[in-house]
């Protein structure tokens, strides 16, 4: 355990010094990450000001919490895994990675806690501007806010290891983009980044419940808002556990997999 | 320990490659109908290497050399043959057998490009969990050998190639690895710098009696530093013994240097004659001639002095790869 947390001490270490080297593409990230959320909050605050103030039970303030909040949740649960792991398997670092005697995805989760230390605090003064130009309004009582911790913690956990998981789909294939293309297309749609889940249409809302982007991202941000009963909140998290679990085991699977073919093909 | 480090039984390793012409016909026809080839880099090639050696590996381009180390280190999984790296089957990549090797290749590097090697190397000694003693006193003998002290703390991307590849050797080998393998390690260095990876080799090999398996194009990395040299080509295994008898066995002739003065002699009918510079005249002549043609060079000719050797080793490997069958 001890030599673990030295392992991540290291890592971190790094990490953070490697961020820090690129000014420059940090901010354009942030840039990208406040853009996206800016531009649906203020498309669905015109619809709503324009239907007489509300759309579905969300008022222009309710929608301006939804998306201000929303840019905080998708920042915490975010990975960029998926744009990198071919890269690694074409340029050899992978191989390197493989000589070590630890799991690759370690570095990636430091990378991942490093990089977010750094960047949370432009988020949240970002967050706190949009609150004063838009004034957001939520209600949420104590517990959702209790349940929040645990519930954006299972969210990253899903997110990190389903994208680390559908990430190694390089091992069979050079064409990853078409992938991730489309689980970017149906996290958008599904996690609750484009609008409320509550917005859609019922039997959407139920597919949602089975597939694991509400629970990557629009599930922490229900509990923010006070939107579930405790019922649905215990659900939720208990949903979030076996998500979480069933990730781990494909993750697991498709290493194994992943990692015979690379050694028969040539690493 | 092992009576060997390394130990290697008909290892073989093919893959399988799919062709097609160019063209947009057999574009398509690829599309619904994939020609593969089998391509075996490695074909059942066996040697052992016993703990301590420092083993030359040579071979041209393609010859399987890279492959075969990728099989001894974990990364590649054979097609059939066995292999034990320290009583290990690599490609299980046990954390046990993670720990006490290494592989350098000098085209690739692992260390990271935006921060100080200093930085890499701490991350190193956690991965590898080496104890903070035995980590200062590497890294205090690392930088020593390899004049590393000004290169700690510059960013990895700022440096030259060799100040990167004296680096790169170093963070291989902070966790004391009992088996190195070096795939062209000096490639792309100055002369100077070359000379310094291969001494820094020689003494890593003597201190702390590493077994090394070393791949190079350069022919004066091998000589200066193994006496056994394995070559491979076409993934088949040509030689393995001493430098020297690779060297005898493959040559057919000898190479007299006559020093006569002038050039205006003319020498061909005593053998070939390579070039004449300053009234040195080059003969290669039939090694079994060599006894009978030096006396009568002797005997006919004012000779001032006369000197018979070895044609260069890459002379001798060239010739070696030149021919198909041996």
């Amino acid at each position: 355990m001890r030599a673990f947390i030295d392992i991540y001490f290291q890592q971190f270490k790094t990490s953070l010094a490697a961020t820090l080297q690129y000014r420059a593409s940090l901010a354009i990230w942030l840039i990208g990450h406040v853009l996206e959320p800016l531009v649906f909050l203020i498309v669905w605050s015109s619809v709503s000001n324009s239907s007489g103030g509300s759309v579905g039970g969300f008022t222009t303030r309710g929608f301006a919490a939804y998306f201000i909040l929303l840019m905080l949740v998708n920042h915490i649960t975010y990975t960029w895994i998926m744009y990198e792991f071919e890269y690694r398997i074409r340029n050899g670092t992978l191989s390197f990675a493989l000589l070590k005697p630890i799991h690759p995805i370690h570095s990636d989760i430091a990378d991942n806690i490093a990089s977010k230390l750094i960047t949370l605090p432009f988020i949240l003064v970002i967050a706190g501007i949009l609150a004063l130009a838009f004034h957001p309004v939520i209600s949420p009582s104590l517990w959702s806010l209790a349940l929040v911790i645990p519930a954006l913690l299972l969210a990253l956990l899903i997110r990190f290891l389903i994208e680390w998981t559908l990430a190694q789909a390089a091992f069979w294939t050079t064409r990853v983009s078409a992938i991730n293309q489309t689980y970017f297309v149906l996290l958008l749609f599904l996690s609750g980044q484009l609008a409320p889940l509550a917005l859609y249409p019922a039997w959407i809302q139920s597919v949602a419940v089975i597939l694991p982007f509400r629970w990557m991202i629009s599930f922490p941000l229900e509990l923010m808002l006070g939107q579930l009963t405790p019922t649905q909140a215990l659900t939720g998290l208990v949903i979030q556990v076996a998500w979480v679990m069933v990730s781990y085991g494909l993750f697991r699977l498709v290493w194994q997999a992943g990692i015979r073919i690379y050694s028969a093909v040539g690493a | 320990m092992p009576a060997f480090a390394i130990q290697i039984r008909d290892l073989r390793k093919v893959y399988i490659v799919s062709e097609r012409e160019s063209g947009v016909r057999s574009a398509l026809q690829s599309f619904i109908h994939r020609r593969n080839k089998e391509i075996p880099a490695v074909d059942c090639i066996s040697f052992d290497l016993t703990p301590g050696e420092v083993v030359g590996f040579i071979g041209p381009n393609g010859a399987g050399k890279t492959t075969t180390l990728k099989m001894l280190s974990g990364l590649l999984h054979p097609t059939a043959g066995e292999a034990s790296v320290l009583g290990f089957i690599p490609w299980k990549r046990e954390k046990g057998f993670l720990r006490q090797i290494t592989l350098v290749m000098g085209q690739r590097n692992q260390l990271i490009w935006d921060i100080p090697s200093a930085d890499s190397f701490e991350l190193n000694r956690a991965i590898y969990r080496i104890p903070a003693v035995d980590y200062q006193r590497m890294l205090h003998e690392l930088t020593e050998l390899l004049d590393l002290g000004p290169l700690l703390h510059k960013p990895v991307r700022n440096l030259s190639l060799g100040e990167r590849m004296k680096c790169e050797i170093a963070a291989a080998l902070l966790h004391r690895p009992s088996v190195v393998f070096l795939d062209e390690p000096t490639i792309g260095l100055d002369v100077t710098m070359q000379r310094r990876i291969r001494s820094f080799i020689a003494d890593y090999n003597q201190r702390f009696g590493a077994t090394v398996l070393l791949t190079s194009h350069y022919m004066a990395d091998v000589e200066a530093l193994c006496r056994r040299v394995i070559v491979i080509h076409h993934g088949k295994l040509l030689f393995d013994g001493e430098l020297a008898k690779l060297v005898q066995k493959f040559t057919t002739h000898k190479i007299i240097v006559v020093e006569l003065g002038d050039c205006q002699a003319d020498l061909s009918k005593y053998g070939e004659v390579v070039a004449c510079a300053d009234g040195h005249f080059t003969l290669r002549v039939l090694k079994e001639k060599t006894a009978e043609i030096t006396g009568r060079l002797l005997a006919d000719l004012p000779v001032i002095d006369l000197l018979v050797e070895d044609p260069a080793i890459e002379e001798v490997i060239e010739r070696v790869f030149a021919q198909k069958e041996l």
